[in-house]
């Protein structure tokens, strides 16, 4: 942890109404996550799909609507405020998308994705000055400044997240949550875009959220890692305490999820069984109980509240 | 760029010789159109009680009518009022079913009101919709452009909804919500430049229709009035001399049946150019 919060998320509770067997019925996504980034932070989420990562990186940006909870940008929250309020917020704050076909316009060309950001916001004064913002911020990702004029479909994937992290970084934010971008792409791919993220973020001074289901990634990548289950933070250290020795048994199953090269440094122990319940049928205590080897009575009935176990780590478990 | 933007077009028409004759039929009829009383050998309105009822022959190609009045003449000027009844029709649908379509898809609340009255209005014929808007607004060429206009209006909308309510939740409009862009920035960049290939594909198919629907009202006297040339009046009161004289239904009836099998062809050869998965086909990615 170094420097000031610059983004604070209190007790962020989401929900989405789904419609099953012709009745409405509510998901809780997110449940009462609590997070802080410190300016020039990376910040690892990391879980498995429909854990509700994404959806916290979705209410930040204002593309989920929270049913309670704060997001607040250097103390200035964020959810309920007017839109013209939120401009600067909408400019500091941005994303890169999982997708990097789904993600660009086929109609629009590069520059103008690029550019989005400053022409929504009224940010270029000329046209020349946004030519040559689109140039710099091609180059600063790797691209040369004539894939500008260019349409998405003649790039190839990797070229395309280029894209969408220079959409997320001109003019320059101070954070980025990056949703799983690297896990749409090649292997090797994943590698040049990983750095690419590392090297831009040391240069533009950025603060980071990280997104992914990928512990090898975000081990790469972030300084600090929280780890969600069914919409709630099971743990959260720095990044080489909680890969080195994870405390909650969700943590470590995780961990024996990853395929090791060395056989014999397989995680053995505490396991998970069976599949997540159903989003619709939580479980009233820890979520994590019905699948955990170690749960007691107590962790069927009450739900652990995250607290400090030294080491700058939080865990959320009753057996800790 | 443009050059090869027009290769790219023509494409699809090279590929297929029948679509290339359907572009060549709606070119001359445009011709004819824009030319009328030049191309025409006389007057479309010329009274001769001699030479009524002519067959075909070498002073007149198509013969003439019950009043003398040349047909060929009366055939190119009826070119006329089928562009302009389809052209009407075609902005007609269009300026009504985009805004509807697209508003509706975008605010749920709206959206719902307006696909019902939509839906109400779908649930008639086109052409029996078309009928009673006539009766109650009274035969004119304006009126009969707004008559068929409405039936084609609700399935523009249709369309024009289920694209918008597909392209609102791409991740490309979520990017650009997420810097803030309001609905004016995503319906102008996002979601009407993806709507334009669709739409001229519908367009082409809503003009083919137009010119039936056109014929038909003219045909039973609700369209543009008697003495103004349109295909489908020359087929109204020539049909009882069909057995005396059957040229005079033959030949507006052969020009209705061509430019509506032409924009047929133009609208499936257009739609395959626009469809990734025939794209291919023609040797480009784009």
């Amino acid at each position: 942890m170094s420097g000031d919060v610059i983004l604070d998320i209190r007790d962020l509770k989401v929900s989405f109404t789904a419609r099953r067997a012709g009745r409405k019925r509510r998901v809780q996504a997110v449940d009462g996550v609590s997070l802080s980034l410190a300016e020039g932070e990376v910040l690892g989420i990391v879980g498995e799909s429909g854990c509700g990562k994404t959806t916290v990186g979705r209410s930040i940006v204002g593309l989920a609507r929270p049913d309670s909870g704060s997001v607040a940008f250097r103390g200035a929250e964020m959810i309920g405020a007017a839109r013209s309020s939120l401009r600067e917020m909408r400019l500091n704050v941005r994303m890169v998308f999982q997708d990097p076909y789904a993600s660009l316009n086929p109609r629009r060309t590069i520059g103008d994705a690029v550019a989005e950001a400053g022409d929504i916001n009224g940010f270029f004064k000329s046209r020349a000055e946004r030519s040559a913002a689109i140039a710099a911020t091609l180059t600063a990702v790797g691209l040369d400044p004539s894939f500008a004029a260019r349409f998405p479909y003649e790039l190839s994937g990797g070229q395309r997240q280029r894209v969408g992290i220079a959409r997320a970084i001109l003019p320059t934010p101070s954070i980025v949550i990056a949703d799983e971008p690297v896990s749409a792409l090649d292997v090797s791919v994943q590698a040049q875009v990983l750095n690419l993220m590392m090297d831009l973020r040391e240069e533009l001074r950025l603060s980071m959220l990280f997104i992914s289901h990928d512990l090898a990634v975000i081990g790469q990548i972030s300084s600090r890692v929280a780890v969600m289950y069914m919409g709630r933070i099971m743990e959260q250290a720095p990044t080489r305490t909680i890969l080195d020795h994870p405390l909650h048994p969700y943590t470590i199953s995780l961990m024996a999820a990853v395929p090791k090269p060395d056989p014999s440094k397989r995680i053995l122990g505490a396991i998970e069984t069976g599949e997540p319940p159903s989003q619709f049928n939580r479980p009233a205590g820890c979520v994590f109980a019905p699948r955990c080897p170690l749960a007691s009575n107590r962790c069927r009935g009450d739900v652990p509240e995250l607290r400090p176990v030294g080491d700058g780590r939080v865990v959320a478990c009753h057996n800790i | 760029m443009s050059r090869v933007g027009a290769t790219l077009w023509l494409q699809p028409f090279m590929a297929r010789p029948i679509a290339l004759a359907g572009l060549g039929v709606l070119l001359v009829t445009v011709l004819a159109a824009a030319f009328a009383p030049w191309l025409a050998p006389f007057d479309p309105y010329a009274i001769d009680p001699m030479i009524r009822l002519t067959p075909p022959n070498a002073a007149h190609w198509f013969g003439t009518d019950q009043f003398g009045r040349d047909t060929l003449s009366r055939v190119i000027h009826s070119a006329r009022m089928a562009l302009l009844i389809g052209s009407g029709v075609v902005v007609f649908a269009l300026a009504t079913g985009v805004p509807i379509g697209v508003l509706s898809a975008l605010f749920p609340r709206l959206g719902h009101l307006l696909m019902r009255m939509v839906d109400v209005l779908m649930a008639f014929p086109a052409l029996l919709l078309a009928l009673g808007l006539i009766v109650i607004l009274g035969p004119s060429v304006a009126n009969a452009i707004l008559a068929i206009g409405v039936g084609y209006m609700t399935t523009t909308t249709r369309i024009v909804y289920g694209l918008t309510l597909r392209l609102r939740a791409e991740t490309y409009v979520e990017a650009s919500r997420s810097m803030g862009a309001g609905t004016v920035w995503l319906i102008g960049k996002h979601i009407l430049p993806n709507l334009v290939s669709p739409l001229l594909v519908q367009a082409s198919f809503v003009f083919a229709f137009a010119q039936l629907g056109a014929a038909s009202l003219d045909f039973l006297g609700l369209g543009a009035p008697p003495e103004i040339p349109s295909w489908g009046n020359m087929l109204a009161e020539s049909r009882t001399f069909i057995t005396r004289a059957p040229w005079l239904l033959f030949f507006p009836g052969m020009m209705i049946v061509a430019t509506a099998f032409s924009l047929n062809l133009v609208g499936d050869a257009l739609r395959d150019r626009l469809d990734p998965r025939f794209r291919q086909v023609f040797g480009e990615k784009g």
